[in-house]
């Protein structure tokens, strides 16, 4: 497995109050987002494992469109990816911070 | 919680995840979660065979209302290493269960989202005692009154230890897209050939071991159409019905499974035991609409009786 750690600063803390959410499910070509609100301000941390060697250059552009787009200041993510391919990355990240937003 | 955007009670159980289906059987937003994702309790043993770990293992347990009244709930996610069972998987259903059989404050029923082929072959020892826990402690909740339904329609369906698992359960309810069994149709293929058992012929697999056939046999109690919503009726429905756990229900199914024995044991299909079961619709089985094939089987003698 290869984990990377991405730590980056968001410009805006993220909306909402619950402290956690999860969205995916470790499967083949799919993975599991998990969305912790415990950082301060706007600092955001992207944890990532992944069986697939060779890709972080990707990875990290893809958290940095997902930072700038979505702007989740304020959270530790944790992905296990099992093969998801970037756009079902990006939707998942995208679906994990609206949930966290949804207040509920 | 509410874990998803965009479900609905009418969305697909066999493509619902675990937590979706949880969020869709209970009353909205009364789901307590135990041992919560974040708590990270992965399996300890994924990472020697350096392979992908969940947050939850596989598997998702708590407490929440149904129709208002209170149930413990367990949902394997069956596209996780197929719903199988190990270490901390099996351990987080054990404790569960164990808690409502042993707890005075405990709710009186667990529903258990069955979706699994059984042992996870990498954690094997610690799966095989997992399951053995299980089944021990199904059968303690049971004989302290508590009801344990299992529901049953996802992609792993529920193979292995879950298959003796499902068939220790107050009740049992099944869609079509469902499957239970012990020995999975690849493994028997695998051990006796081809010509035994053709795990690649899916209406041969279906028939053998799909929901409407365990249904019309009685290995079912109810038949649910593949959306969230039937799989809650059916639940609630029958949450005041489960039968005795005692010695005469037992010496009654054996009865009856003796019975089935005699009566079906040289049926070489299912059309075949269909007809000594004078059922008319016996060649068109699959092609039944939910409703129609919910009605069938609710007349069939063999179907509704407490032995399976």
């Amino acid at each position: 497995m290869r984990s990377l750690e991405i730590h980056s600063q968001a410009a805006r803390r993220v909306g909402g109050n619950r402290t956690y959410a999860i969205v995916g499910v470790v499967a083949s070509g799919n993975l599991e987002v998990l969305l912790e609100r415990v950082l301060d301000g706007t600092a955001c941390e992207v944890i990532i494992k992944t069986p697939v060697e060779g890709f972080e250059e990707i990875w990290r552009a893809v958290v940095a469109d997902f930072i700038e787009r979505y702007s989740p200041g304020g959270l530790k993510i944790s992905l296990n990816d099992l093969g998801a391919r970037p756009d079902t990355v990006s939707l998942r990240l995208a679906q994990g911070v609206r949930l966290m937003e949804s207040g509920e | 919680m509410k874990n998803s955007l965009t479900e609905s009670d009418q969305s697909s159980w066999y493509e619902a995840t675990a937590r979706q289906r949880v969020d869709g059987l209970l009353d909205p937003g009364s789901f307590k979660e135990f041992v919560e994702p974040t708590a990270r309790q992965i399996s300890p043993h994924l990472h020697l065979f350096d392979l992908p770990e969940a947050f939850d293992d596989g598997i998702v347990v708590g407490w929440g209302t149904m129709k208002g009244r209170e149930i413990l709930i367990a949902a394997q996610e069956g596209r996780f290493m197929g719903g199988t069972f190990g270490e901390v998987h099996g351990g987080k259903l054990v404790g569960l269960l164990r808690f409502a059989a042993r707890s005075r404050s405990a709710p009186r029923a667990v529903l258990m989202l069955l979706d699994t082929g059984g042992v996870r072959l990498q954690e094997a020892n610690a799966g095989e005692l997992a399951v053995s826990e299980i089944i021990r402690a199904i059968l303690e909740a049971r004989a302290g009154g508590v009801a344990v339904i299992a529901l049953i329609g996802g992609r792993a369906g529920a193979f292995g230890g879950g298959g003796i698992m499902a068939a220790c359960c107050s009740r049992i309810v099944v869609s079509e897209h469902g499957r239970l069994g012990v020995t999975g149709p690849e493994v028997i293929e695998t051990n006796r050939g081809v010509e035994e058992f053709d795990s690649r012929n899916r209406p041969l697999v279906w028939q053998v071991t799909g929901g409407k056939t365990r249904r019309l046999l009685g290995g079912a109690d109810a038949y649910a159409a593949d959306n969230i919503k039937s799989f809650r009726d059916a639940a609630i429905r029958l949450l005041d019905k489960a039968p005795n756990f005692d010695l005469p229900t037992m010496e009654l199914e054996q009865e009856r499974l003796a019975r089935r024995l005699k009566q079906f044991g040289e049926c070489d299909s299912t059309t075949a035991i269909w007809q000594k079961m004078n059922i008319a619709e016996r060649d068109r089985i699959a092609e039944l609409s939910d409703a129609e094939f919910d009605r069938l089987a609710q007349l069939q003698a063999e179907a509704n009786h407490d032995a399976r």
